[in-house]
């Protein structure tokens, strides 16, 4: 199939307008971008915007924290109307759907039908699309992998206005590279993913309560692999002898019965005002709530039953949750070390973001199963990940950060692109090193670099 | 087809934002679906969407509103589908095409003349005296604010939906007396691809409005809609302003 302007022509462009000179920004709410925006609603409304002069970029939800979401260089094209379900095949729990489906949608339609996600990330508010184009993990990557690895196919309408079916077997090398190639190989319109069967909406869930760093990761390799999903918040906050004293949530999927069927909590999403005064969230407020949270939770719980709401998408109970960090914003840092040398490397990020960072205001940290070892740019390989939320404060923090992703390149580990803003094209190089492998598809696909986000220029992922 | 305790509403144009929330309503309400717009992907997928998010019995037709030859067939095919029997039809498509370049080109005038009101009256005639006969059902036509009074930005296709709603508007009067509901449904600013970029999304009401507009008024049996309902006001208002003083203005 061929859409390239000249079939969609003028007619398919007309009568859909698009918004000049818009200000956007990622869920971090920095650095902030001015781009032209563009809402398609029909797939020859997506063809046409990206057949056009200049540059584009599909933007999902937004979710990611830095500059990945957007094109300040020519046009971003909002997928969120290109969100149809294509199929659903019950018996073999396949579902087939358009990019722009969230990941909410497909809980929301699926659960009640006994069938959950595959990967969810941290928020149930991202994009099919999205998820993609970061290669999405979740609480369950040390038994089930990255998104990748549940994926069938899916059609990529790359530069040339060819519609492309990518799989493991069709054009492989484009598959790898747009499974975390952070949407600048071309535009994911429809995909077929493999859904996981639940017998229920509830996740069986252990605590454990570690109080140091050593005790944490015993924790997680004595045990990890009795439970589907596990994660461990982090007090990052605290240092000296509970220097990553942490809380350990792991579970498996509750059988049905009990009155525990396949229902879908609606919760009220609360709202966070527009002018939160960001002062009240410091290092006082987030240390005295952090000692509050940790001592909450029992030494060792066993069994609790949770909904999958709460134990999957805790941070979305409110809405707009990124205002709290004020209008300065904050980023993410996320990095994976390795098992060998990981231990000493998590103490001394997170020794080294507590003394020269204002500090991680949410810390969690997991264990990684195997990467996928055809994906040039998938974030994940086997070791820790450690993710920290801290607030922007310009240059101070840039160079701090710095010094961090001097540590993990020392330990042969990577930071997640889906959460940066900062990075720079030298470390990406240091840290992905297939970079060369990707880059060779990117120019063969799209020899005039027309799929451009921020991102993409501050890394060097397009020409 | 018609398992559903409530019978088929076939919808025409139903790939639009404002198509899909219509079918959503209705299944809610109980009633399947039969969608009906130009055929290829969009169509497929609309119907596979519906279908999957409300559960709803689904089947889609092609139809094309220029090739009003096609339309006597492609009513009967609608009822034979639905089963021998069609609860209610929504007429939805419309083409807003391009004010400027409907100065200029003729052609483009003509088309948009010819999709809203040509199109749209040669398919209501057909389903009328299909209702008219059945003696039940209704009939909801979406036209628009933009007929109720011509303005220098937008006259050609306010004209063509001005036609339609006094082509409604005798329907109405024709098939009361048989027992059929006509509804002329004028939205005003909806959030979709006809506003985006022309008017501020905080200023247009979400497209579901429109599908919850017309069910609503199918229950009350209503004669016009505005949605939202303030546009009556609005529109009260541009009507009662003086041609001399009207024809000076920048609308």
């Amino acid at each position: 199939m061929r859409f390239g302007g000249a079939e969609t022509g003028a007619a398919g462009a007309r009568g859909v307008g698009s918004l000049a000179n818009q200000r956007v920004w990622g869920w971090g709410r920095q650095p902030v971008g001015e781009t032209e925006l563009r809402r398609p609603e029909r797939l020859r409304d997506l063809y046409a915007a990206v057949s056009g002069e200049g540059t584009a970029l599909a933007r999902g939800l937004g979710r990611s924290y830095g500059d990945a979401s957007f094109n300040s260089a020519g046009t971003t094209i909002l997928m969120e109307r290109i969100d149809r379900y294509v199929d659903f095949d019950p018996s073999a729990g396949v579902v087939e759907c358009e990019a722009g489906v969230t990941i909410d949608d497909l809980v929301r339609h699926f659960v009640p039908r006994g069938f959950f996600p595959p990967v969810v990330p941290g928020t149930k508010h991202v994009t099919m699309g999205g998820a993609i184009a970061s290669d999405i993990h979740g609480k369950n990557h040390h038994k089930d992998g990255s998104l990748a690895r549940h994926l069938l196919d899916f059609e990529l309408l790359t530069a040339s206005g060819d519609i492309v079916t990518c799989s493991r077997d069709e054009n492989p090398d484009l598959f790898w590279a747009t499974l975390g190639g952070m949407g600048l190989t071309g535009v994911v319109t429809t995909l077929r993913m493999q859904m996981t069967p639940v017998a229920s909406a509830y996740v069986e869930v252990d605590i454990d309560r570690a109080p140091d760093l050593d005790r944490t990761l015993e924790l997680f390799h004595e045990s990890d692999e009795n439970y589907r999903y596990s994660v461990a918040w982090v007090d990052g906050l605290a240092g000296g002898r509970s220097l990553g004293r942490s809380i350990l949530m792991r579970g498996n999927p509750a059988p049905s019965g009990d009155g525990r069927g396949l229902d879908v909590k609606r919760r009220k999403e609360r709202s966070v005002p527009k002018i939160f005064p960001a002062a009240l969230l410091n290092r006082t407020s987030v240390k005295a709530f952090n000692t509050l949270y940790y001592r909450r939770h029992p030494r060792q719980a066993r069994g609790a039953v949770q909904h999958y709401e709460p134990f999957f998408f805790p941070l979305d109970a409110a809405r707009d949750w990124n205002r709290l960090y004020g209008k300065r914003g904050f980023t993410q840092y996320q990095c994976v070390l390795p098992y060998e040398g990981g231990r000493d490397g998590l103490a001394r990020i997170l020794e080294f973001v507590r003394r020269e960072t204002r500090g991680s205001f949410l810390t969690v940290l997991k264990r990684f199963g195997p990467g996928e070892a055809d994906s040039p740019l998938s974030f994940p390989m086997p070791g820790y990940t450690l993710a920290m939320d801290i607030p922007w404060r310009g240059a101070a923090l840039e160079s701090a950060l710095e010094r961090i992703d001097a540590i993990v390149i020392e330990l042969g580990g990577r930071v997640y692109l889906t959460k940066d803003a900062r990075l720079s094209a030298e470390s990406l190089r240091a840290m992905y090193d297939r970079l060369d492998e990707w880059l060779a598809v990117k120019r063969r696909v799209d020899p005039e670099s027309r799929f451009v986000s921020d991102l993409g220029q501050r890394l060097g992922l397009v020409a | 087809m018609s398992e559903g305790a409530k019978g088929s509403v076939l919808i025409l144009g139903a790939t639009s934002l404002i198509g899909r929330a219509t079918a959503a309503a209705f299944a809610r309400e109980g009633y399947d679906l039969m969608l009906a717009s130009p055929g290829g992907p969009e169509l497929e997928h609309v119907t596979a969407d519906v279908a999957i998010r409300t559960g709803a019995a689904v089947v889609s037709l092609e139809l094309d509103a220029r090739d009003t030859a096609s339309h006597a067939g492609f009513v009967r095919r609608a009822v034979e589908a639905a089963g021998g029997e069609l609860s209610g039809a929504v007429l939805n498509f419309g083409l807003g095409g391009d004010a400027v370049c409907a100065r200029e080109d003729m052609s483009h005038a003509e088309e948009i003349l010819r999709v809203n009101f040509v199109g749209a009256a040669s398919v209501l005639g057909h389903l009328a005296n299909y209702f008219e006969q059945r003696r039940r059902g209704f009939i909801i036509g979406v036209s628009s604010v933009a007929g109720d009074r011509g303005r220098q930005s937008n006259y050609v296709y306010g004209s063509a939906k001005a036609g339609l709603s006094a082509f409604l508007q005798g329907l109405r009067n024709r098939l009361h007396h048989a027992g059929v509901t006509v509804v002329t449904v004028k939205p005003g600013f909806i959030d979709t691809r006809l506003t985006y970029g022309k008017v501020s999304p905080k200023m247009a009401a979400a497209p579901e409005r429109v599908g919850a507009a017309i069910v609503k008024a199918v229950k009350k049996r209503r004669s016009v809609v505005y949605v939202p309902g303030y546009w009556r006001l609005i529109m009260m208002i541009i009507k009662a302003i003086p041609e001399p003083v009207f024809k000076r203005l920048n609308l």
